[in-house]
This record gives structure tokens, C-alpha cells and sequence, in this order.
């Protein structure tokens, strides 16, 4: 049984494949509104975790999406996409109701008028950036699973696809599960954090979370961290 | 040319151009996926078929389509089983379909069955080499989408709420069609041209995905169209001639070739 406000709920979640277990029994939930960031070293499971949520990989365990909720996901890369001459008005032509939405949530993601004819192939990757989580945000989807949605993009692009996503959970209300290795975003963006490494290492608001001692304990070395603010967002 | 002749004649010009045009639409998907050079071992498969056909007189395409789903079965499954890459199952399929097509492929027939022979192609089979053509097409324009977003990214199609399982069977049976019809038009040797070749070409030129795709079958079409009128008027096999056709189309395109 969910709880009222919970958008996603996992209990006892393992992955194994062909013999190695890549997640341990990893139990949380996501209630809406709620930004919860995945947090852990390289090869802790993040990605096979937002996999498993998404049906792609066997599981065991329990996975329990409230009725009829949508959702949208954010890949880390596209990488065949460059393969064929796709536009990105083909690309949104690939979700069966995206096409009618798809001016309005390209400007909503800041990319200006006729951008629609643009090549996916051509597009820089902040514009790249823009354009999935314009893609994943037509539907009107309850929550957002995003896949490290730094990598590739300049510092500056990076602080600016924050700031959308932060005015955009703002706007629409929604969750978001975000895999992320940037604790200044963790910071900034997350209500929660989910720290990984194979298992559920540790659980907490962002505050609790990103200390010396947490850090070294969730990446087994020294990590530190120093807030800042910065306008953006 | 009396009149049944001509019939004939237009029958296997229709059937290869609709061969060509479902072969190279399909191709289209399989050139995002980097996959077109499947074709070409399933094609290889596809040669213990046809020299049964050969051997006993009945139609290669009828043939070579058992043979075809087998090896889509075996690839599926030891891909699934020994996650070797897809190169390394390549080949051992197509040695495999080879080696067991020539322990008891008659010699004089070989021809036939590594470049195809369209002029065998009866009035009867012509016309339902036609049709199953026409079906391919109805089910890839279905998918097409769909298939495309399963290309570009499974997960993104599973978020979709796509059966990513379904479209892939969908996808590999429709492989295993068009290839079977093919070996009919090329042989067993080039299947993998005809999927291959014309999305290249229309890769080339294409601006969208719209153009592209059917660009592809349009080059399709009139290479396998040219490719038959050439081996009327020459005597040259077809096969080799719609293969060489379409090569040409692509190399005309090469001056217009995009890098993204």
C-alpha cells in the first residue's frame, strides 16, 4: 500500500546480472514536489538503479508507481541518434503526442522559435540538453528521472540546465529522482539524497549529507565540499 | 516477345522493384541501428534453403525463409546467452549458413544461389512476392516511430511505455521476410546491398527523417527497376546489376554527403 503523498515507492530492490549483484536491497520513496538526488561513486548502481525504475533491467524486490502516473526520463547520451538525419521536430514526433506541445516546451527550456528544424546532430550539447528535457517534459508528466544531465555540457551550460530544471520543478510542481556526481547541484536543487554504493548507504537532506565525514563514507576517499551561492537558479 | 513473355517480364520488374523499395524502407531502420550488415549472414543463411529449392525445384524465397528465422533465433539467442558482440556472432553464422549450403549445394547452381536469379520468378510467385512486399511495408510505416525510438534509445522507448520485446521480434521477423525475398533478386552473396546501400544514399541527401526513409525506398525501387532492364538488355545476372545500381545512385549522392 503507498502512501498518500507517493509518487514512487521501492522496497527491497536488487538488480543482479549474469551473477554480479549491482543493487542490494534498496528501499525509498518519492513523495511529489519532492527532488531527490542519487548520489555515489562510479559503478554504485545509479544509472542501473533509474534503469531498473524504468523496466529495462530485471529485478527483484518491489517497484510501485501511484496509478497512472507519468513520467518523464532524461538519458545521460544519445549516441545513435547522430546515425540518422533526425530533426528535432522528427524527434518529438516520435512520442505520439508530443508534436502539439512542442513549441511551447522548447521556449519553455529557453530555445527560440524554428529551432524545430534544426538537426539533432548539429545541436551543441547544452542545446542537446534542452531539447530531451523539452522532449521528456511534453505529456505533462508527474516526475522527471535524469541520468547525470551534466555530462558533456560547459560549465556554463551546466549552471543553466540546472537553473531550468530548478524553475521548471518550480512551475510544474513535479518530482524529480536526479543521478548527479555534482554536490553543488546536489546542494542547490535536492530535497533529499539517496547516497548509493550498491546498497543504501545513507539517507538525508543535503545539509546532512554533503559533510566530510558522510562523503568520505559514501566515496571511500577524501571529498570535500565548499557551498556557494551563485545567482543561477 | 509474345505476350506471356511480356507478362513475365513485367511481373519480375514489378516484383524486384518491390523487393528493392520494402527492402530498402526496412533498411532504413537497420542503418540507425547498425545493423545492415546482419543482413548479410542471415543472407548466407539463407543458402541451404535455396539449395534445397534449387535441388527439388520449388520457390527460393519459400526456401530460404525457415532457414532465415532460424538464424534470426540462433543470433537472438546466443547474444542473450554469451553477450558476445554482434561481429563475432556475425561470423560464425555466416561461415556456418556457407559451410552447410555447399556440402550439398549442386556445383552447376551456385551461381543462382550466391547472385539470385529474378528471371526464375513465376507469374504466381512474382505476384505474391508482391504482395507480402506491400504487408512488409504496411508494418514498418506501423512501427516506424516506434522503431526508430527504440534505435536512438531502449530506455527512452521503455519510458515511452513501448513493448521494446515485441517491436524487436516484430522487427527481426521482418528482417527475416525481406532478406528471404531478396535472395530471390540478389542471392544469397549480396542480400545485404539492398538494405544496405539505398538508406546510405538517402542518408546522404535526406533532411529529415521523413526524407530519408523514403528517399531510401525510392532509391530501392529504381535501382532494382534499372539493375533488371540492364540485365534484360546485357544478359548480365540481375542481381549483380541492381547491386551496381545502386552503388551508382550513392556515389552521386557522396557530393551532397552531410557529417551530422
Amino acid at each position: 500500500m503507498m502512501s498518500n503523498d507517493a509518487i514512487l515507492e521501492v522496497a527491497n530492490l536488487c538488480v543482479s546480472l549474469d551473477g554480479v549483484t549491482l543493487l542490494e536491497d534498496v528501499s525509498f520513496s518519492l513523495a511529489s514536489d519532492e527532488a531527490v538526488t542519487i548520489l555515489g561513486p562510479n559503478g554504485a548502481g545509479k544509472t542501473v538503479l533509474l534503469r531498473a525504475l524504468l523496466g529495462a533491467l530485471p529485478y527483484s524486490g518491489k517497484v510501485s508507481w501511484a496509478p497512472g502516473v507519468r513520467f518523464g526520463y532524461v538519458p545521460q547520451r544519445l549516441p545513435y541518434i547522430k546515425d540518422l538525419p533526425v530533426t528535432v521536430a522528427d524527434f518529438f514526433a516520435l512520442k505520439s503526442t508530443a508534436l502539439d506541445e512542442m513549441e511551447v516546451v522548447l521556449a519553455e527550456v529557453g530555445l527560440p522559435a524554428g529551432f524545430s528544424n534544426k538537426r539533432m546532430g548539429e545541436l551543441s550539447s547544452g542545446q542537446f540538453q534542452r531539447v530531451l528535457i523539452a522532449w521528456a517534459l511534453c505529456s505533462e508528466p508527474a516526475v522527471l528521472l535524469f541520468d547525470e544531465p551534466t555530462t558533456g555540457v560547459d560549465v556554463t551550460g551546466e549552471e543553466t540546465i540546472y537553473g531550468l530544471l530548478s524553475r521548471v520543478q518550480r512551475e510544474r510542481h513535479l518530482a524529480m529522482l536526479l543521478v548527479t556526481h555534482d554536490l553543488a547541484v546536489v546542494h542547490q536543487l535536492s530535497t533529499r539524497v539517496l547516497c548509493l554504493n550498491r546498497r543504501l548507504v545513507c539517507e538525508g537532506p543535503p545539509i546532512d549529507i554533503l559533510t566530510p565525514e558522510r562523503l568520505r563514507e559514501i566515496y571511500g576517499t577524501e571529498v570535500k565540499y565548499y557551498h556557494h551561492e551563485h545567482g543561477d537558479g | 516477345m509474345d505476350d506471356r513473355s511480356v507478362l513475365a517480364s513485367v511481373v519480375i520488374l514489378a516484383s524486384g522493384a518491390f523487393i528493392g523499395g520494402a527492402a530498402a524502407y526496412l533498411g532504413s531502420l537497420m542503418l540507425g541501428r547498425r545493423m545492415a550488415l546482419v543482413a548479410g549472414p542471415l543472407g548466407h543463411l539463407t543458402l541451404p534453403g535455396v539449395a534445397l529449392a534449387l535441388t527439388f525445384g520449388f520457390d527460393m524465397s519459400l526456401a530460404a525463409f525457415p532457414f532465415v528465422v532460424l538464424g534470426v533465433l540462433v543470433i537472438w539467442a546466443l547474444e542473450a546467452r554469451t553477450r558476445l558482440p554482434m561481429e563475432s556472432l556475425t561470423a560464425l553464422v555466416f561461415a556456418t549458413g556457407v559451410a552447410i549450403a555447399f556440402l550439398f549445394l549442386p556445383m552447376e547452381q551456385a551461381e543462382t544461389a550466391l547472385v539470385g536469379d529474378i528471371a526464375r520468378t513465376s507469374i504466381r510467385d512474382g505476384i505474391v512476392s508482391v504482395l507480402v512486399c506491400i504487408g512488409v511495408v504496411v508494418v514498418v510505416r506501423w512501427c516506424y516511430p516506434k522503431l526508430v525510438l527504440i534505435n536512438i534509445s531502449e530506455d527512452l522507448a521503455l519510458s515511452e511505455g513501448i513493448a521494446v520485446r515485441r517491436y524487436n521480434f516484430i522487427y527481426l521477423m521482418l528482417i527475416a521476410i525481406v532478406v528471404a525475398l531478396g535472395v530471390k533478386m540478389v542471392g544469397g552473396l549480396l542480400t545485404a546491398a539492398l538494405v544496405a546501400i539505398p538508406p546510405a544514399a538517402a542518408r546522404n541527401v535526406g533532411r529529415n527523417l521523413h526524407q530519408y526513409a523514403w528517399g531510401a525506398t525510392a532509391v530501392g525501387v529504381v535501382a532494382a527497376i534499372v539493375g533488371i532492364l540492364l540485365h534484360f538488355a546485357l544478359g548480365y545476372p540481375a542481381g549483380p546489376m541492381v547491386v551496381a545500381s545502386s552503388a551508382v545512385f550513392f556515389l552521386m549522392t557522396l557530393p551532397l554527403a552531410r557529417k551530422a
